[in-house]
């Protein structure tokens, strides 16, 4: 116990000062997922949207599976994407493997079922009259969707913040795929597994509880956002 | 020449005939009142004609062109030369002169002072910058009307334009459509007898989704009388 309050103590003075090697893991951390969650809300807003708005042969099978991929483990995702694109794989000759970019595309895979799926119950929450009205005042077909994409702008915003939150807080990608070299790829999930494990619990217990605050904010900022 | 024509328009949903046979017509800048019970499928009409559902029979002939039977682009052009204001209306997210503005900017015409001009028509002069979801619902229908005369549409199809308002607004309102109907030509579905009577040019009943009747109020209305006895004018509503 006492070993624990003592971490603890200096976890607190670590983060105080400005620890170089805390700050750099944070911002290489924020800007990964940052990036990825940024990357999927552009692949999954307009994703998201073409599936609420088009009407297809299995519309509905896509749409389910694409809920049942909202907790997708993050090893399968770190392994998918290892063998895409590990020297033998087919991105092979991009090499990608133990980069951040790899990370990132792997963030990106792994946060994009839940960021679509929400995006589609958002716009399916923008009642029909919305749409009607838009029509009706001569709105074209993209103006449509357009209105509705910004009648339904506070559930979206919580899609993409959402799936930020897991790319923040996922490990088996980072690991797999990012491969936790340190000053390249570690990042606040990897270095607290490591550090744990090695038993620098000071260390791992700073980058903890930055993990946590962060967790916080975007549930703040999400809770902001949904009373828009 | 006629402005706008049904042509035997009919619309069923599934088994439920809910229109049918529907031809009247309409002269450019004269006012069209529907009356006729509630369900008897004047709001179904009016969405037909704005082109916002399909007709399973017949067709829709807007300033000599068959609309209904143009592919979507078209319509949407034909749908600029009209504005609809729904029955029970619903607001954009934001100001009330953001809700008015709307079919200006998706024309890429905004232009403030006509939402000026539209606000004080509508009697919401002090109202622009309010939030459009913390309208009382009398506002909101002002506002719905402001929202649909800043386009200065050539044909206005208003469902039941006065049924949320108070006697003094919606004596305001007539006033504002009678004045309109002088360059705007007006459908207008309607409980309200006196309604008809002081602004229809002409009267279609409808009930149960048939024209049972068409022509100046003064004749339709008391044929309806004879027809009906549970009616007469003194109930002023349907
Ligand atoms: N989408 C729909 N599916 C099935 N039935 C419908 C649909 N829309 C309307 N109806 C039915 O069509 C009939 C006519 O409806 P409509 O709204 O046109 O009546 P109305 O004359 O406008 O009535 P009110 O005066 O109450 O507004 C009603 O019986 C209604 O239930
Ligand atoms: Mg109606």
């Amino acid at each position: 116990m006492e070993e624990i309050w003592n971490g603890l103590l200096k976890a607190v003075e670590l983060i105080a000062r400005l620890d170089p090697v805390v700050v750099e893991i944070t911002a290489r951390s924020l800007f990964i997922s940052l990036t990825s969650a940024f990357l999927a809300a552009l692949i999954c807003i307009p994703l998201g949207g073409f599936i609420e708005f088009r009407s297809f042969w299995g519309k509905r099978a896509i749409v389910n599976l694409i809920q049942t991929l909202y907790g997708l483990p993050t090893v399968t995702v770190g392994l998918l994407v290892f063998l895409l694109i590990s020297r033998s794989g087919p991105l092979g000759g991009l090499h990608l493997l133990f980069s951040p970019a790899g990370m990132i595309i792997g963030q990106t895979i792994l946060v994009s079922p839940v960021m679509t799926g929400l995006t589609i119950s958002a716009l399916a929450g923008v009642s029909p009259q919305i749409k009607e009205t838009a029509k009706s005042l001569g709105a074209s077909e993209a103006q449509v969707i357009l209105t509705v994409i910004k009648e339904a702008r506070p559930a979206v915003m919580a899609a993409v913040l959402l799936g930020f939150g897991r790319a923040l807080s996922e490990v088996g990608v980072a690991m797999m795929v990012g491969g936790n070299i340190q000053g390249y790829t570690r990042v606040l999930t990897t270095a607290i597994a490591l550090n744990t494990s090695m038993g620098d619990l000071e260390l791992s217990m700073a980058l903890g509880i930055i993990l946590i605050t962060l967790s916080l904010a975007i549930n703040l900022v999400l809770g902001k956002v949904q009373g828009w | 020449m006629t402005f706008l024509e049904t042509r035997e328009l009919g619309k069923a949903y599934g088994q439920a005939q809910i229109l049918k046979d529907i031809s009247l017509s309409v002269e450019r800048g004269d006012v069209l009142a529907l009356i006729g019970p509630t369900g008897s499928g004047k709001t179904t009409l009016l969405r037909l004609i704005n082109l916002l559902d399909e007709p399973s029979e017949g067709s829709v002939i807007f300033d000599g062109v068959n609309i209904t039977a143009l592919p979507e682009k078209e319509k949407i052009r034909a749908r600029r030369r009209m504005a609809m204001v729904f029955q029970k209306p619903v607001m954009f997210k934001g100001s009330v002169r953001e809700n008015i503005s709307f079919g200006l900017n998706v024309r890429k015409m905004g232009d403030p002072r006509k939402v000026d001009e539209s606000l004080r028509a509508v009697g919401l002069d002090s109202f622009g910058s309010r939030i459009a979801s913390t309208l009382s619902g009398g506002e909101m229908q002002r506002t719905a009307l402001a929202r649909a005369l800043v386009l200065e549409p050539e044909l206005l199809l208003l469902d039941e334009p006065t049924a949320n308002l108070d006697p003094k607004s919606a004596a305001s309102i007539d006033r504002l459509i009678h004045d309109l109907s002088r360059k705007t030509t007006v459908i207008m579905a309607t409980h309200n007898m006196q309604q008809c009577h002081r602004l229809a040019d002409r009267v279609a009943v409808i009930r149960e989704g048939r024209l049972t009747g068409l022509g100046r109020p003064e004749e339709v209305l008391a044929a309806v009388m004879k027809q009906d006895e549970s009616f007469s004018l003194p109930s002023v509503t349907w």
